[in-house]
């Protein structure tokens, strides 16, 4: 059977099992609606064109996987940022491991949108804030469609989350093959910050196919700083959908680390709904073998005075193929924005390729909006020269990519994510040199 | 400590080098001079290990072992450092930590632990010093915004700090000031020994009333014609190269 139609039958079982009496569920049959309508994304799309899902689709999936599965901390304890003080959500094949989270219901909510959906002290926030910025395509609708856990994370104003927040999930293989649709909530209020780490992680290698949609809603003054790790096994795909929307004056950095995966689709959608706002969303993608890397990327700019800071950094090795396509609109009223994007690529190898293509609808006039786009190889000088130092080649490769890339790992604000990434990036090149750059 | 012999290379079909020979003993200084496109970079460049030159015939020992068949990091692990003409930007890469890199590269290339961080920065201090480096200097990104000064200044720190046995130096004047000259010149004669040797290369006299030769070579269309002492750089500053090329129909 076609994943579709295994999805579409499967949604009885799935209503047996929810609460059908909600709005919530008002919304998730529409959306189910939209994706029978719409099926999955083809290449026909002009969205889509550079990244085809056709082979992923293929795999017989388990939807619900209903066993529940427990994980040790110490054969997982790697995939975490462990040696800082943290707030951990983990869910296990889609299902929440109480064993391995720490929540809270202090001053703010760390829990899961399980408890979420059908708590009524939940009900004004779910009401407000679900599902009003996530888009109506076909892979969010499918998701929203199957709305039942991920994370949910309400912050009231004036609040500064002093640990960081973890969400990780696991996928376990017990399942030939897994689909997972986490959904994450995530609303913080004026004044308030935020630091948040996400992960998606197999733990063998069996197909795993996760379609995630977080929604990040901030308000006047907030900060929220995301950090998405995608260093997944070379079976594991992911689509991720984020939104984010922002009110006047708040700070909303993601930054997305993608080092593996078979195919990792990164859907990351800024709306500015207020005056004086930053956005700013920076990655580093290095990939090889026969990995795919698709950064779509989109600011709305819709009011006067705001920024957006947008830096890509991709290197590819071997036949792998990466997409960065960054669209940044800017609406008639939208006066004396300031819109930045850059995106450097490195080929390190003659078979692999990107596909890249800044994307600017400006509507109005007086705006500062630069793109850049480079597409090259290791600079051979740099390297002679490095050589020439005593720095053998592969060391000296490895620096000038970890140098390249250092751009984007200066804004990380939690020294262990930076510390962590950069250790990733020297594992990934296969050099022990201890980079402080 | 340097043979060369028979030295032929070409690049993309060009030859460049048509049977050059030269020896370098140790404690020595050599000058090679010559216009424009004689092949004094490719030489250069050739005895680092740069891989785009086809070397088509001839050898090249350092202390009695053939080293032709060496990378750039094994010639510099067996002590050879190379002055870049056109020192590289690397972004990204602090000065520090480059060095800090390189030595302990060459370290472990030759099986010793890292330098401990205390002797590092105690070598760093004094070489600056003698370099009259600025101390914010070593922290920003390796030649990146430098000055030409800056970046020959910088090159001779990074022999200081690496201690080579042969040092060439391409054309390290050009783009220095007569200060900045100084600096240089003089930072090259403190790390003179009886067992180490320099090779300068140069268009001109100038940076030699510094750094004074033991012996003075031309090198013309691929090969040296024509060896002294150092009184041949000058009259090579006053006659020009037209002479020599004369001599040579």
């Amino acid at each position: 059977m076609e994943l579709k139609d295994k999805l579409l039958s499967s949604y009885v079982a799935f209503e047996n099992r929810v609460d059908t009496k909600s709005d919530v569920h008002d919304i998730r049959s529409e959306a189910f609606q939209n994706f029978e309508a719409l099926g999955f994304p083809t290449k026909k799309l002009e969205a889509w064109k550079y990244t085809s899902l056709k082979t992923v689709l293929k795999q017989d999936y388990s939807i619900f996987p209903n066993k529940e599965n427990n994980v040790e901390f110490s054969d997982v304890k790697k995939y975490f940022i462990h040696d800082i003080d943290a707030y951990k959500l983990v869910f296990v094949d889609g299902k929440y491991n109480s064993f391995l989270s720490e929540t809270t219901h202090g001053d703010f909510d760390v829990c899961l949108m399980s408890a979420a959906l059908n708590k009524q002290k939940y009900k004004a926030v779910i009401e407000n804030y679900f599902n009003k910025i996530a888009k109506q395509d076909n892979l969010t609708s499918l998701n929203t469609a199957f709305t039942e856990e991920g994370a949910y994370i309400y912050i009231p104003k004036n609040v500064e989350v002093k640990k960081p927040i973890q969400i990780i999930n696991f996928t376990t293989g017990s399942e030939a093959a897994t689909m997972l649709q986490p959904r994450n909530l995530i609303v913080v209020e004026e004044n308030s910050q935020v630091q948040i780490i996400e992960r998606h992680q197999s733990l063998t290698n069996n197909p795993v196919l996760t379609n995630a949609v977080t929604e990040i809603y901030a308000d006047k003054r907030a900060f929220v700083d995301y950090y998405k790790i995608q260093n997944d096994k070379t079976n594991a795909s992911l689509v991720d959908n984020t939104f984010i929307e922002q009110q006047s004056n708040s700070v909303v950095s993601v930054h997305t680390f993608s080092f593996g995966g078979n195919i990792t689709r990164n859907n990351l959608n800024f709306y500015q709904k207020g005056q004086h706002i930053d956005s700013i969303l920076k990655g580093i993608t290095i990939i090889e073998g026969k990995q795919h890397v698709d950064h779509h990327t989109l600011v709305h700019h819709i009011e006067p005075n705001c920024e957006s800071h947008q830096d890509y950094k991709g290197i590819y090795d071997e036949r792998s193929t990466g997409v960065f396509n960054g669209k940044v609109i800017v609406e008639k009223e939208a006066q004396k924005t300031n819109a930045y994007q850059q995106n450097n690529n490195v080929l390190v190898n003659d078979k692999a390729t990107i596909n890249a293509k800044p994307q600017l609808e400006i509507f109005a006039d007086d705006v500062k909006c630069s793109h850049g786009c480079t597409i090259g190889q290791l600079d051979n000088e740099a390297l002679f020269y490095m050589q020439q130092r005593g720095i053998p080649k592969k060391e000296g490769k490895a620096l000038l990519m970890y140098a390249f890339a250092n751009t984007v790992l200066e804004s990380v604000k939690i020294p262990e994510v930076k510390q962590r990434i950069t250790q990733l990036i020297a594992n990934k090149l296969g050099v022990d040199i201890g980079f402080d750059l | 400590m340097l043979k060369i012999e028979d030295l032929q290379a070409r690049i993309d079909d060009k030859s460049i080098l048509k049977g050059l020979n030269l020896e370098v003993n140790a404690g020595e200084v050599h000058a090679i001079m010559g216009p424009n496109g004689a092949g004094k970079s490719t030489l250069a460049n050739i005895i680092a290990g740069k891989e785009e030159y086809d070397v088509t015939n001839g050898t090249i020992e350092l202390n009695g072992e053939d080293i032709s068949e060496f990378a750039p990091e094994e010639r510099a692990h067996s002590g050879i450092f190379l002055s870049f003409q056109y020192p590289v930007e690397i972004p990204g890469v602090s000065v520090t930590n480059f060095i800090k890199t390189a030595i302990n590269e060459t370290r472990k290339a030759k099986g010793l632990e890292d330098m401990p961080a205390k002797d590092l920065l105690k070598m760093i201090r004094e070489k600056s010093e003698l370099l009259e480096i600025d101390r914010k200097f070593l922290s920003r990104s390796l030649n990146e915004g430098f000055s030409g000064g800056e970046k020959k200044r910088n090159e001779i720190f990074q022999m200081a700090m690496l201690e080579p046995q042969l040092a060439i130096l391409d054309e390290t004047d050009s783009g220095l000031d007569i200060d900045a000259l100084r600096i240089v010149a003089n930072g090259v004669n403190k790390l003179k020994s009886k067992d180490n040797a320099v090779i300068v290369i140069t268009h001109y006299q100038r940076l030699l009333d510094y750094i004074v030769p033991d012996f003075v070579h031309v090198l013309h269309d691929g090969k040296i014609v024509k060896s002294g002492d150092a009184s041949l750089a000058l009259e090579l500053e006053a006659k020009g190269y037209d002479w020599i090329k004369q001599e040579l129909v």
